[in-house]
């Protein structure tokens, strides 16, 4: 018997709709998956019963023909994402106990199309980080093994503080992992400056952060309202398409959402690019670039040029000066975000004498270290005295980073293409402790798309010569991801299935 | 007539005359049935915590979505400020933390507010008005309500106040009195009720006004200001302005710095107190709401909206000065609320007839307004419509009754006999006056032969005939017309 957790999302629908297999049978196959692998962190919530209450319904449903287009098909759900009655935490020791009373839009959406939920992912704290290590709830492994790792090393290092283990990438890293190691056909995550992105090509899967608006953000526990996006991690480019139809979509409780109609983005997949022109920036070469990255990149565009697209260099100006801005803009918006969790109407409560009291203490003991530095930064770039200096000037910064992309696109290039991180996974507790910026680089390539507001694809595209996966990424036009998951499985067919790793965990 | 007004406000110091300048940001909260983000009701009352959408109450990943309706009542008043409509504003967050604001910041419009700059006419007498410049309006979020006395130990917090929308006010700093700020508030209200964009109920904390008070020797420079907050009634706005004038003008003279400030006013003690100094003020880091879009208006909107606009109070006191040849002095008094005005002109015109407006304005400012204020509702529910005040008037013109009479029947109409027809009461009840000149010489007549010695008094005492009309009166149980019986008593005693 095929193990039901090694199909393609696509390929379980296409099963459950011809009832080879059943929802419930599917949904318990990765259930005792993540049992199996509870070391590698990925889960802070599995939610079994709702998890086979929901299978047996979409089993009714599937069996009267009426299936949706998600129905039976079990999915791991971010933190990040309110789901009714159930843990929602954003992995802050702050959220203690919230569950709320009710739902996002994004994962009302997976469910009104039939979708089971497994549980809730790990993820950096309020979705600040770049490889799962900030979380209340402790550091996500991998399961791509270090290089040279044994399996009994990986092992004892999984049951201890995880210390060498290869990252999942972050702030999805929870999400990144679950998808990797099949604990979940695809899951949601979100992405604020390469969240989806980063882990993605860390764990060798694909993730699509769609154009600022395709998704609506309510019910997301707000990070950065001007950046953040959802969007899916799945194993495959088909697999991302589905989710995103589902995810996606107009939401009048969210005003910065788009009334535009989703369009049938699996439709997309396999469309021809011929004649499509893609850009390659120059300023994404960084000084002291791995050669395996620059390999991986010319790669790629010989991929894309055997399938029949042109390459074109494109000039980008002003990329060198996106990370700084993003790490003005973000705090900023973050700093005012997380205001409301005070300790007064719901999570932790620290008491004190007075309110002033009972705020200092609920906050400086309910956010962890690279929250409180985020939200300082941001509360000073707002400051009286500092917000032209920094908050104005990077908002001016974004609009010309938008406008490079405008130019570019205007020239007739339909996609432009970059690697997606500057280096392969890392192991946990090997960055950022002395140095925050280190971590902050991860983003590099990642967070020109968010201040554009440009939707961004990665896919895998191979492994390091020392076995670590690699990814690359696709920056399309505004509400264009059809032409995104064209180029995405033109890489995949031309990269060939990536093979995860199989069980080491257990 | 500019020096006439300044110098008639100077205050007098130890050292010579000042100025007094004052600027009012008045917080009216916006008539409209749920809230300015969220779709929760803004009824008044209500169990605490019962009109608290997750926008509210500030839940993880809530977002605000702007009520069309707030955004019109904000249009139309700055239409009746006649002030500049921006076609584009927008909204930012001002950031602080208190456990009434649950999200930590107040959206608010700081940069570019949806109205600009306007004027309104403010009458200090009915041939005296000013014109008081407006700065700007905007919308913005109310807080919620902390309760601190229910409890040794613990504050209170009530949310259903949290998110009402609030049209902030900004007026240019215009006056020079404390009589000039408050006939300032009143007249905002008034237009304010007219537009329906507030209530402006003060009792229920729906309009209240931040106080800016600064001090100058006639001539000079502006000076420092301190801002007195939150003063709820327009009686403490005027004790809170000369307080704060005579603490500043007693400050300078005794040689020391009036330091800018916000302050709070005690009436109990008939003085302001400092809330908080310049190095406590809060920085509010300001910076454009990420979650709402600019508020992009067109013409075809505001056009709807003026077109739809009631008479306002200016307009309305002009119509009726020159329509019904009312005093400056009646017509303002008519206009102060528009129901009153509209009760006036119904019962002037009921019928397709203009009755004598300046007898219905008497009666509706006298008898029943007294009534109405006593019962405490509005004038149309004091016991009689429009058209039984119309029907009384015509009585009255027609000698059916006397003004005695028809005060009597309002008695009858305020009480047991509520919304009754006055003609139908006239008959029921045979209250026709008397006015044959045979009946009230016999009823005199019998009066004077039954008390001989009170006659003769009358001659050396005249306040007796008084006493003489109430006994005729009482006599023709009241019916008889009190004039005839004076003159025909007069006739007879010989006074």
């Amino acid at each position: 018997m095929t193990d039901l957790t090694s199909l393609t999302l696509a390929e379980a629908r296409d099963r459950l709709k011809s009832r080879a297999i059943s929802s419930v049978e599917i949904a318990s196959a990765h259930l005792e998956a993540i049992e199996r692998a509870r070391g590698l962190n990925a889960f802070v919530a599995v939610t079994a019963d709702k998890a086979l209450q929901m299978a047996e319904a979409s089993d009714a449903r599937l069996a009267r023909r009426e299936a949706g287009p998600l129905e039976g098909l079990p999915i791991g759900v971010k933190d990040l994402y309110a789901t009714e009655g159930v843990h929602t935490q954003a992995c802050s020791h702050i959220l203690d106990g919230f569950k709320p009373p009710y739902e996002s839009t994004v994962t009302a959406n997976l469910w009104r199309d039939g979708a089971v939920m497994l549980g809730k992912l790990n993820m950096d704290e309020f979705a600040m980080g770049s490889s799962n290590e900030t979380s209340y709830y402790g550091p996500v492994a991998s399961p791509w093994l270090p290089p040279n790792w044994s399996r009994d090393r990986a092992r004892a290092a999984l049951s201890s503080d995880k210390r060498g283990l290869l990252t999942p990438g972050g702030s999805s890293g929870g999400s990144a992992s679950a998808v990797a190691a099949r604990l979940c056909l695809a899951a949601t995550a979100s992405d604020t400056g390469g969240s989806i992105r980063q882990p993605a090509a860390f764990t060798g899967i694909v993730g699509i952060k769609p154009t600022y608006g395709r998704c609506s953000r309510y019910g997301m526990v707000a990070f950065a309202s001007s950046l953040d996006q959802a969007g899916p991690l799945a194993r495959t480019v088909r697999d991302a398409a589905i989710m995103l139809r589902s995810m996606a979509g107009p939401d009048l409780k969210d005003s910065t959402c788009s009334p535009a109609s989703v369009p049938d983005y699996e439709a997309a997949v396999g469309r021809s690019v011929k004649g499509m022109k893609i850009g390659v920036p120059k300023e994404y070469r960084l000084e002291g670039m791995s050669s395996e990255i620059e390999a991986l990149w010319a790669r790629g565009a010989e991929w894309l040029r055997a399938a029949g697209a042109s390459m074109v260099d494109v000039s980008l100006p002003t990329t060198p000066y996106a990370l700084p801005a993003y790490y003005i803009v973000a705090p900023a918006e973050a700093s005012s975000n997380l205001a409301r969790y005070d300790g007064v109407r719901y999570g932790l409560r620290e008491p004190g004498a007075d309110i002033t009291e009972l705020y200092e203490k609920t906050r400086a003991t309910g956010f962890g270290t690279e929250v409180r530095r985020r939200l300082m930064i941001g509360t000073y770039v707002l400051s009286a005295g500092y917000y032209d200096a920094y908050y104005v000037r990077a908002q001016k910064i974004r609009t010309l980073i938008k406008r490079d992309f405008e130019r570019v696109f205007a020239d007739g290039v339909d996609a432009i293409l970059t690697p997606a991180t500057p280096s392969a996974a890392f192991g946990i507790s090997e960055k950022g402790s002395d140095n925050p910026v280190e971590m902050y680089l991860n983003d590099i390539f990642t967070v020109t798309v968010n201040m554009a507001g440009l939707p961004g694809l990665a896919a895998p595209a191979g492994l390091s010569s020392d076995g670590r996966p690699l990814g690359l990424q696709l920056i399309g036009r505004p509400f264009d991801e059809e032409t995104l998951f064209a180029l995405g499985e033109a890489i995949e067919q031309s990269a060939g299935r990536m093979t995860l790793p199989e069980p080491w965990w257990a | 007539m500019a020096t006439d007004r300044a110098s008639a406000k100077l205050i007098k110091g130890a050292t010579g005359d000042w100025e007094v300048i004052v600027g009012l940001e008045v917080h009216a909260q916006v008539t409209s049935r749920s809230k300015l983000f969220s779709g929760a009701s803004t009824a008044f009352g209500g169990e605490p915590n019962s009109h608290v959408s997750l926008v509210d109450a500030a839940m993880p990943g809530m977002l605000p979505v702007i009520n069309a309706e707030c955004v019109a009542q904000a249009v139309r008043t700055g239409l009746g400020l006649k002030a500049k409509i921006n076609r584009r504003s927008t909204f930012d967050r001002k950031n602080y933390f208190y456990p009434d604001l649950p999200q930590g910041y107040q959206i608010s419009q700081y940069k570019s507010p949806i109205v600009g700059e306007g004027e309104i006419q403010v009458e200090l007498a009915p041939d005296n008005s000013i014109k008081v410049g407006i700065e700007r309006l905007h919308l913005e979020q109310d807080a919620g309500k902390s309760l601190h006395d229910q409890s040794p130990t613990m504050s209170f917090v009530d949310l259903n106040r949290s998110g009402v929308a609030l049209m902030e006010i900004v007026s240019k700093p215009d006056m020079r009195s404390a009589d000039e700020a408050k006939a300032y508030v009143g007249k905002l209200r008034t237009l304010l009720r007219y537009i329906g964009s507030s209530d402006g109920d003060m009792e229920k904390g729906n309009l209240r006004a931040d106080v800016n008070v600064s001090v100058r020797r006639p001539g000079e420079a502006l000076s420092t200001r301190c801002e007195i907050k939150n003063v709820n009634s327009i009686r403490f706005i005027g004790q809170a302005i000369e307080a704060e004038a005579r603490r500043q003008i007693a400050l300078i003279e005794d040689g020391g710095a009036v330091e800018q400030e916000t302050r709070l006013f005690d009436p109990s003690r008939g003085e302001t107190r400092s809330m908080r100094s310049k190095e406590e003020a809060h920085d509010y880091r300001y910076f454009p709401d990420p979650d709402l879009l600019p508020l992009e208006l067109d013409d075809a909107f505001i056009d709807a909206l003026a077109a739809d606009l009631p008479e306002l109070p200016d307009a309305k006191r002009a119509r009726f000065m020159a329509d019904y040849g009312l005093s400056a002095y009646d017509a303002s008094i008519l206009i102060a609320e528009r129901e009153t005005a509209d009760f006036f002109e119904d019962a002037v015109k009921h019928g397709g007839v203009k009755r004598d407006a300046k007898a219905v304005a008497n009666w509706l400012m006298g008898d029943i307004s007294a009534q109405a204020n006593a019962q405490g509702v509005a004038i149309a529910d004091a016991g009689l419509s429009a058209a039984s005040l119309a029907s009384l008037v015509d009585l009255i013109g027609e000698g059916v009754i006397s003004g005695k009479i028809a005060k009597d029947l309002l008695a009858r109409l305020f009480a047991d006999d509520r919304g009754a027809d006055p003609r139908a009461l006239v008959e029921a009840h045979g209250l026709r006056q008397v006015t044959d000149a045979g009946a009230i010489d016999s009823a005199v007549d019998a009066v004077i032969a039954a008390n001989p010695d009170k006659a003769e008094q009358t001659k050396t005492k005249p306040g007796m005939l008084g006493w003489f009309v109430g006994q005729v009166m009482k006599s023709t149980g009241g019916k008889a017309n009190p004039q005839a019986v004076s003159d025909a008593l007069k006739k007879r005693l010989g006074v």
